[in-house]
């Protein structure tokens, strides 16, 4: 199993108040999975995100990534975790705005070392890769949402993560756009990519293989892989 | 290192993206690193040329020289009481010479109160009978066209004099007087050199500008009652002045029958002291201007940290994007201190070349008095530079250091929802 939570739990303290924002999540993905995670404003799904991204570290549970536990890892450890096996894409695309696409792309393989001749050569493949040869140079402000978005679907694929990670991908994109970039994660699903895809929309997690729905902090529907 | 030279395109790129929307701030804060630079550089500049002015004048009077005056025992000694005077007299010279190999050059020095006269005007001042070697030791040194005493002045009594610049001055109203003839005690003496103007900070009987010297052969034919007042001498080297020093008591001590330890017998006025109590005052001062500047400085690092702790907070946003993509806590931490050491440094180059300019324009300006030639001459140099840049690098990379310390440390998660 690709990853692996067990009775996962996360528990905010906010002043006297305790919020228990996943009350013990257990949930298997597979390789080659294209999973939505669904649910309420308010239900866990956040914080999931930020769990299986490590962003974040569970209150208690068992987290394997790839067979690795990364549970209880320090921060440049966990650092090193995102950089290799994970690929965020947001829903407000977070590129460096002063950095032309290519330098986003390259931003990384940047942080995990690789060599400027490498780096630029595989963030320029894969810009081409998401039809964006002709703007590499440009900044995010010269691009369109589905451009920038796009871009951020390169970074997140550059350095080959163990998953693609999309929080509302589609959020601020209108319907074309929108359109173009659950395409592109059917393509990347098809070529055999792992997808964890966040959103509250019904309509767009039928295009994933497997729906997870939760709420109130808890798995109540898809937590375990199809076999 | 390969992450930070790809990292400092970026840099410059988000400084001119910061500069362009906190253009003020940026400035202001650029520019109050170059005024705490421009004071660390005036502040440390000017402390050094007093140290050089001070070091001058303490070479005034002679460098590493000695001045030996007759003293009394303070101990009994071989039977004999304490309190008995010991004089130095006209043979004890010869003895020094030959039996104190430490000591280089050494010189006799009789003294009197005598009347000057050029025509009617007639000045009173302490006459000096030397050797020739007193001009060396005390850094006296003739003008153009004239010289010191010489040897062949002493061995043929020759009615010679070398005149203090000031003295000639206020005989003859100029001190372009080699050749002219002058009256001593109504003997007629010729004028074979008159002194350069010198910075002269140490001094016994008066200082050398106002005093004539003629050789002491001369002196003593023409007062024949007169005592030897001082020795002057200079050891080999400064390593050998401790010996030359415990040798010359040991001499005179054999001959006069006292205790060579019993240093007042004779006084001895090693003037190394002096230069040294010099050189420390120098950089005492000096070390206090550099603690004034550094403050000055210390002023416009807080403002540098000021201001990078507002860029953090506004890039809070990029900070979690960076730490979502696998940056390490150094990796966030670098662009924030090479953006607060580019500002850092680029205040630095400011100052600097505003305080280079201001040394060079009072260095122009015709300044006159005793107090300014003492601290009208600010100095740079190469240890000043090196100072002025290590503090800048330190106070640069402090202001970056918690600024961007307090960036690693948010929270990717929380911080990637920041608006």
């Amino acid at each position: 199993m690709m990853i692996q939570m067990v009775g996962i739990r996360k528990v905010y303290s906010t002043g006297r108040v305790e919020v228990d924002a996943l009350k013990g999540i257990d949930l298997e993905i597979d390789r080659n999975e294209f999973v939505a995670v669904v649910g309420p404003s308010g239900s866990g799904k956040s914080t999931l995100m930020n769990l299986l991204g490590c962003l974040d570290t569970p209150t208690s549970g068992v987290y394997r990534l790839s067979g690795e536990s990364v549970g209880s890892l320090d921060r440049n450890r966990l650092a090193e975790i995102r950089n290799r096996h994970v690929g965020f894409v947001f829903q407000n695309f977070n590129l460096l705005p002063y950095a032309s696409a290519l330098e986003n792309v390259e931003l990384p393989l940047l942080f995990g070392g690789v060599p400027a001749k490498e780096r630029r050569e595989r963030a320029k493949a894969m810009l081409a890769k998401v039809d964006l040869a002709d703007r590499m140079d440009h900044k995010p402000t010269e691009l369109s949402g589905g451009q920038m978005q796009r871009v951020a679907v390169a970074r997140a694929l550059v350095n080959r993560p163990t998953m693609i990670l999309a929080d509302e991908p589609t959020g601020n994109l209108d319907t074309a756009a929108g359109k173009g970039i659950v395409g592109l994660f059917q393509e990347l699903h098809a070529g055999g990519q792992t997808v964890v895809m966040i959103t509250h929309d019904m309509a767009l997690a039928r295009i994933a293989s497997r729906i997870v729905q939760i709420r109130d902090g808890e798995i109540v529907d898809g937590q375990a892989a199809a076999a | 290192m390969r992450y930070a030279a790809a990292e400092l395109a970026l840099v410059l790129r988000l400084f001119r993206a910061d500069l362009g929307h906190q253009t003020k701030r940026v400035v202001l804060t650029v520019l109050a690193i170059g005024w705490g630079t421009l004071s660390i550089v005036l502040l440390l500049s000017f402390g050094e040329g007093l140290k050089q002015s001070l070091a001058k004048g303490s070479r005034g009077l002679g460098e590493s020289i000695a001045i030996v005056w007759p003293g009394a025992t303070t101990k009994a000694w071989m039977g004999l009481p304490s309190g008995r005077p010991i004089p130095i007299k006209e043979e004890d010279p010869a003895l020094i010479r030959s039996r104190v190999p430490e000591i280089e050059l050494l010189s006799v020095e009789y003294a009197k109160q005598a009347p000057i006269a050029v025509g009617t005007r007639i000045i009173n001042t302490r006459l000096r009978g030397v050797d020739p070697e007193f001009g060396e030791m005390r850094n006296i040194h003739p003008q153009l066209g004239g010289r010191f005493l010489n040897a062949r002045d002493v061995a043929e009594k020759r009615r010679v004099v070398f005149l203090g610049e000031e003295l000639a001055r206020d005989l003859f109203g100029t001190e372009d007087v080699v050749g002219k003839t002058l009256q001593i005690n109504q003997s007629v003496f010729l004028v074979v050199g008159v002194a350069q103007k010198k910075m002269q900070m140490g001094m016994y009987n008066g200082p050398d500008r106002n005093q004539p010297s003629i050789p002491w052969s001369t002196f003593k034919s023409m007062y024949t009652d007169a005592k030897m007042e001082n020795l002057v001498y200079r050891p080999v080297s400064l390593d050998l002045a401790d010996m030359a020093k415990a040798q010359l008591y040991r001499v005179m001590g054999a001959k006069y029958h006292f205790d060579p330890e019993d240093t007042r017998a004779l006084g001895i006025w090693d003037t190394r002291e002096m230069q040294r109590i010099n050189d420390n005052v120098g950089l005492g001062i000096q070390i206090f201007l550099g603690i004034i500047g550094g403050l000055t400085l210390f002023v416009g690092g807080m403002g540098v940290a000021n201001i990078m702790f507002a860029v953090v907070k506004e890039r809070t946003r990029e900070i979690g994007v960076k730490m979502a993509l696998g940056a390490k806590q150094r990796q966030v931490m670098l662009p924030f201190m090479l953006e607060a050491l580019l500002m850092t440094v680029l205040g630095g180059i400011a100052g600097t070349t505003v305080s280079l300019g201001l040394i060079a324009l009072i260095a122009a300006l015709p300044l006159k008095g005793e107090a300014l030639e003492f601290i009208g001459h600010p100095t740079f140099s190469p240890a000043i530079a090196a100072a002025t840049a290590m503090v800048l690098g330190t106070i640069g990379g402090l202001a970056g250091f918690f600024p961007a310390r307090h960036a690693s440390s948010v929270n990717p998660a929380v911080s990637l929802r920041y608006e």
